[in-house]
């Protein structure tokens, strides 16, 4: 058992958490600023395959990073005019975006590169010893920043007024709108650095439907971590401990099921969101549109 | 209570109801064919942006589609697992919870039909193939039922807890298929064992694979209605989506209703996924196919209403089977049918939004939207609605 528990499991876990980590502090700002972000899945696979696909073009993994980021930024833009600006159900037009996100990639592969899995191989970012790249400090240095963010600056108070009470905010000048809109574009930035830490940090080339399900559980990390930044950063690093144990079950050849080890952090999701946050505390005005009649 | 339920008289309509029911329905057909103009329109952008020519994709789509009898089989076929899981996605909705877990329902619901007719029992038809249908319709309806308790006990959001039920059940699906010491699968070829015969959906129409699923799912669609529109169950259902505070205030219990909406939502997505297995396949194939997302789409575009269901899954239907076609013959890569069901949800979400602003409402009327129980303060039920709160809407209940 000793050989489970080592330095291997630890870097493990903070490399599995990493893209949660970004994604998670991305649907944070979103929800606290009252618009629900089911859109993260969607989001982190624009990034990761236009990261890709930048890499591939430019040979420069960081303005792959670039495009990575600012393709799925363009996509939140499209969940924010449909969430705020139209005023329509935000779990909707989220599912529109999650089907966008996986058909987009998937026809542009087989346009640009004529396959249907992946994309040919393709520089990946620096690497900081540990086989951790160097994306993985950015991830955890921005739990601080967005805790910051969020509770001592003007700009945070107003995004919580924004999510609590939109309509209090509105009624003392705060325009709810404008900074709804910049949470979700962040929100969509950030999943896209997620997105593309998974195909130019992780791996070097995007699959389609690489993401399996991490802007969901990064999103369950929010609920999990009561959106609280440093809770979600726990509750991140939860998953990625799960992840990260099969891995090394793998590795070490441990006799129990692959199946079951793949499901557990489905599994811890699951259980997390339905037995532990009975007492969660959403923003009040989440999922409110703001006053404008 | 009473006066409630002869609202929704189980008598049989008079014919001026009947038309004046269908009259109403124009606008919201309308504004759903506007809807998935839209989207064709947006598609052909997407496809002329991409160097392709957009009339030849089209061309070869619809000829995929409608061309000729086996090009009609395939989009019947295609059809019948949405129009099924579309129709489950609808009943969910009704009661108000929005139902992303109709992919493991439906897939857990194959592989109960897959293994149940791999086991080639020497019965006979009569009851070997509603035996392994009942079986898929009830695997189907737990897995559905579950993420409906959870929200009813705990206020679990369902989007969340469909969703890692969807991975759940595909692992359930991969481990079941591995494990060729207990079941009658196939690893090799990622299959259960093919289908005893009797277990099978007989085929309808010679040189085509047309399967009598569709007639099932015809038939669902109308025993849908009927229990929606014309039992106190139905009403319920409507009720607690319409308004759960109203709905509690008239005794209606929220949890209960939306626990038996979601099994009745997975036993149609579970029906579904047994009709591809046993109608199209005569096994099943652990291949993810994607029929429970498209379905949310169906589910939209036909308003929730089981005969839009239908029209929409027909719809879909014919999209992915010309979908084959289009990228044989032009070229054009088939997962563009993705990127077209992600704008048809868009425009109807679009149009419904608009619809709720003055001008919109002008112009189209109002249509209907996701309508969400508001919360209830009372000392009964306050533990059970702390979490709701997640969704209450501002938006008035519509219709």
């Amino acid at each position: 058992m000793s050989d489970f528990f080592t330095i291997a499991l630890l870097t493990a876990t903070l490399r599995l958490s990493a893209p949660l980590v970004f994604a998670a502090m991305g649907g944070l700002l979103s929800e606290r600023s009252g618009v629900m972000n089911i859109a993260l899945e969607g989001f982190m696979l624009v990034g990761a395959f236009s990261a890709a696909a930048g890499t591939y073009y430019t040979g420069r993994p960081f303005l792959g990073l670039l495009i990575g980021t600012g393709a799925a930024m363009l996509a939140s833009v499209i969940h924010a005019f449909w969430s705020i600006t139209l005023r329509g159900d935000q779990i909707v037009a989220g599912t529109a975006l999650n089907l966008l996100g996986a058909g987009i990639p998937a026809f542009l592969l087989q346009r640009l590169f004529e396959t249907a899995g992946g994309t040919p191989a393709v520089a990946r970012l620096p690497t900081i010893g540990g086989g951790l790249n160097v994306l993985v400090p950015v991830a955890f240095l921005l739990v601080p920043l967005v805790h910051y963010l969020l509770f001592h600056t003007r700009a945070g108070l107003r995004i919580q007024a924004a999510g609590e009470h939109p309509h209090a905010a509105e009624s003392v000048g705060v325009d709810v709108a404008r900074y709804r809109y910049a949470c979700v574009l962040a929100s969509g930035a950030l999943a896209g650095v997620g997105g593309a830490y998974l195909s130019i940090g992780d791996l070097s080339q995007f699959t389609v439907g690489m993401t399996a399900g991490r802007g969901f559980i990064a999103l369950a990390a929010v609920i999990f971590g009561n959106w609280n930044p440093v809770a979600t950063l726990g509750a991140t690093l939860l998953f990625g401990a799960a992840q990260a144990a099969r891995v090394q079950a793998q590795a070490l050849n441990l006799p129990i099921s692959q199946d079951l080890l793949i499901a557990l952090p489905y599994l811890l999701t699951l259980i997390a969101i339905t037995g532990l946050v009975r007492h969660a505390t959403p923003p009040a005005g989440l999922g409110r549109h703001a006053a404008t009649e | 209570m009473s006066t409630l339920q002869s609202r929704t008289s189980t008598s049989p309509r008079a014919p001026a109801t009947w038309l004046t029911q269908a009259w109403s329905a124009v606008p919201a057909l309308l504004s759903s064919v506007g809807a998935v103009v839209v989207a064709l329109l947006v598609g052909a952008l997407v496809i002329a942006l991409t160097g392709d020519d957009a009339v030849t994709a089209y061309r070869a789509l619809f000829a995929g589609a409608f061309g000729d009898r086996r090009a009609l089989g395939e989009t019947l076929v295609a059809a019948t697992p949405l129009i099924l899981a579309g129709l489950g996605f609808a009943v969910a909705f009704r009661a108000g919870v929005f139902n992303i877990g109709l992919e493991g329902q439906l897939v857990l619901g194959a592989l109960t039909a897959g293994l149940i007719g791999g086991f080639g029992f020497g019965m006979p038809a009569m009851i070997y193939l509603p035996l392994a249908l009942i079986a898929a319709a009830v695997a189907g309806g737990i897995w559905g039922a579950i993420p409906g308790f959870l929200k009813a006990k705990t206020g679990a959001h369902e989007v969340i807890t469909t969703i890692m039920l969807n991975y759940l059940a595909f692992r359930v699906s991969a481990a079941a298929i591995g494990a060729d010491d207990v079941f009658p699968v196939d690893p090799g070829s990622r299959a259960t064992e093919r289908a005893a015969e009797a277990s099978r959906l007989p085929r309808l129409l010679e040189g085509t694979r047309l399967h009598a699923g569709i007639v099932l799912a015809l038939v669902a669609a109308v025993i849908l209605w009927y229990l929606l529109f014309c039992t106190t169950f139905g009403y319920r259902i409507r009720a607690v989506g319409l308004s759960r505070g109203a709905a509690a205030y008239a005794g209606i219990r929220w949890g209960r209703t939306i626990t038996t909406a979601m099994f009745v939502s997975g036993l149609l997505a579970g029906l579904g996924g047994a009709a591809d297995a046993l109608g199209l396949q005569g096994r099943y194939y652990d291949v993810r196919v994607g029929y429970g997302f498209t379905a949310i789409a169906v589910g939209m575009v036909g308003r929730n209403h089981p005969a839009g269901v239908v029209l929409a899954g027909l719809l879909f239907g014919a999209l992915s089977s010309g979908a084959t076609r289009m990228q044989n013959t032009a070229g054009t890569s088939r997962e563009i049918v993705q990127v077209l069901q992600g704008l048809v949800i868009l425009s109807v979400a679009a149009l419904v939004a608009i619809s709720h602003l003055r001008l919109g409402q002008s112009l189209l009327g109002r249509l209907p939207s996701r309508r969400t129980g508001e919360r209830v303060r009372s000392d009964r039920t306050s533990e059970a609605v702390s979490e709701p709160e997640l969704e209450s809407r501002p938006n008035p209940p519509a219709i």
